[in-house]
């Protein structure tokens, strides 16, 4: 697999939420609204991009036994700096996604793609690897929390596109997360057969 | 590329105590390196929600701030507002703890008479579309919707519970709950700036 089909595979092909299905749970939590899932997207890609680059570097180093505990602790460092930077320079983002960015820690996306490519590759293909699922995550929240948006509060990116009396609540609550993803994933795969 | 490390106790013992010392070296350089920008971003949140609720003013109302405990946990803070010396408002953060959600934090702006000024939501959990439009609901200028708006009504006067239960403000359409919290809210920021407020002028004299 060469360099670029490494980073291309993320964004659609192996698309961690409409295809590999990981890291559900800020994905169904915060994609409310369109900036949301972008913002979540952009701090897991950064997490996803800086954890991958590292445990890549040091993964010959780590004994098999401490491999997970030393994985994690790796990523909750990138983690908390992203949750100081978003705090610091965009805190009404911050305000908004809340406990779903420690949470990134846990997201098995960041887990799993460090366990499964960057402990086994080198720095290169790993930092493109997670760019390219970072991004693929992503697109994939923005386009979630755009259609949430739009069909709950008329909205996208906090533009009005029609008057939000006419939205259905349900898309903006839990449930609409189901719904939406449900579609999208209907969608994705129809295109992908095509 | 040298070959794998062996799960040995040492080893094991090395490596982790090696990563979690670089990791909390790092971690300590971008804790000090974005403390001020967090504190400023806090500051200027705070100041903007005190400039949209008070009148014109000229002084640091962060510097004037005194502060009232109301349980043992959780206290009011009030920031006077004061053109030239003069004071023309007071920013009170309140709370209340009867939201749908449990806190809804509010930055409401009293005129020396207790008049509200205007209000701003600080923090709540309410549902999205319903107990969140607190935010623009209780401000509206539509004169048809002049019952549900709180600007320049004082509490002392109007009664500030939500017209189903007998009061004279109209509670958001499908979200009562949220309502009452607000007016809760609202209620105790102007108890108690009332009651601190005479025992100011009193130590004035």
């Amino acid at each position: 697999m060469n360099n670029l089909q490494t980073f291309t595979k993320g964004l659609i092909k192996e698309n961690p939420i409409f295809v590999l299905l990981l890291g559900m749970c800020p994905t169904l939590g915060v994609t409310s609204s369109a900036i949301n899932g972008l913002g979540m997207g952009l701090a897991t890609c950064f997490v996803l991009i800086m954890s991958n680059m590292v445990i890549s570097m040091v993964s010959n180093q780590i004994p098999d036994k401490v491999k997970i505990p030393s994985f994690i602790v790796i990523i909750a460092t990138f983690v908390t700096v992203i949750s100081f930077l978003m705090e610091a320079y965009t805190p009404a983002l911050h305000a908004q996604l809340g406990v779903f960015i420690p949470l990134i820690v846990v997201n098995c996306i960041v887990l799993g793609r460090a366990e499964a490519f960057a402990s086994k590759n080198k720095v290169i293909p790993s930092i493109l690897d997670g760019a390219g699922m970072g991004l693929g995550f992503s697109i994939a929240l923005t386009l979630l929390g755009s259609v949430r948006e739009l069909l709950g509060s008329g909205k996208v990116f906090g533009i009005t596109l029609f008057n939000d009396t006419y939205g259905m609540l349900i898309f903006v609550l839990a449930p609409g997360a189901f719904i939406a993803l449900g579609y999208l994933i209907a969608i994705i795969n129809r295109i992908k057969k095509a | 590329m040298a070959g794998k490390k062996e799960s040995t106790f040492i080893n094991m013992v090395l490596v982790l105590f090696i990563i979690t010392l670089i990791s909390g070296v790092a971690l300590g350089g971008f804790y000090e390196l974005t403390k001020e920008p967090i504190a400023a971003a806090k500051l200027a949140k705070k100041l903007n929600a005190i400039k949209e609720v008070v009148p014109e003013f000229n002084n640091n109302p962060s510097d004037e701030v005194y502060k009232v405990g109301i349980n043992a946990t959780d206290t009011l803070e009030f920031y006077p507002a004061k053109m030239d010396n003069k004071l023309v408002g007071t920013a009170v953060k309140t709370f209340t703890n009867k939201g749908f959600a449990g806190y809804i934090w509010v930055m409401v702006g009293f005129l020396p008479d207790g008049t509200i000024n205007n209000y701003s939501i600080l923090d709540h959990k309410e549902t999205p579309g319903l107990g969140s439009k607190m935010g623009a609901w209780f401000k509206q200028t539509d004169p048809a919707k002049e019952k549900s708006s709180v600007i320049n009504k004082n509490p002392g006067k109007t009664k500030f519970i939500v017209s189903k239960d007998g009061g004279d403000i109209d509670a958001i359409t499908a979200a009562t709950i949220s309502s009452r919290a607000f007016m809760d809210a609202i209620q105790t920021g102007y108890n108690e700036y009332i009651k601190n407020k005479t025992k100011e002028d009193i130590s004035h004299e």
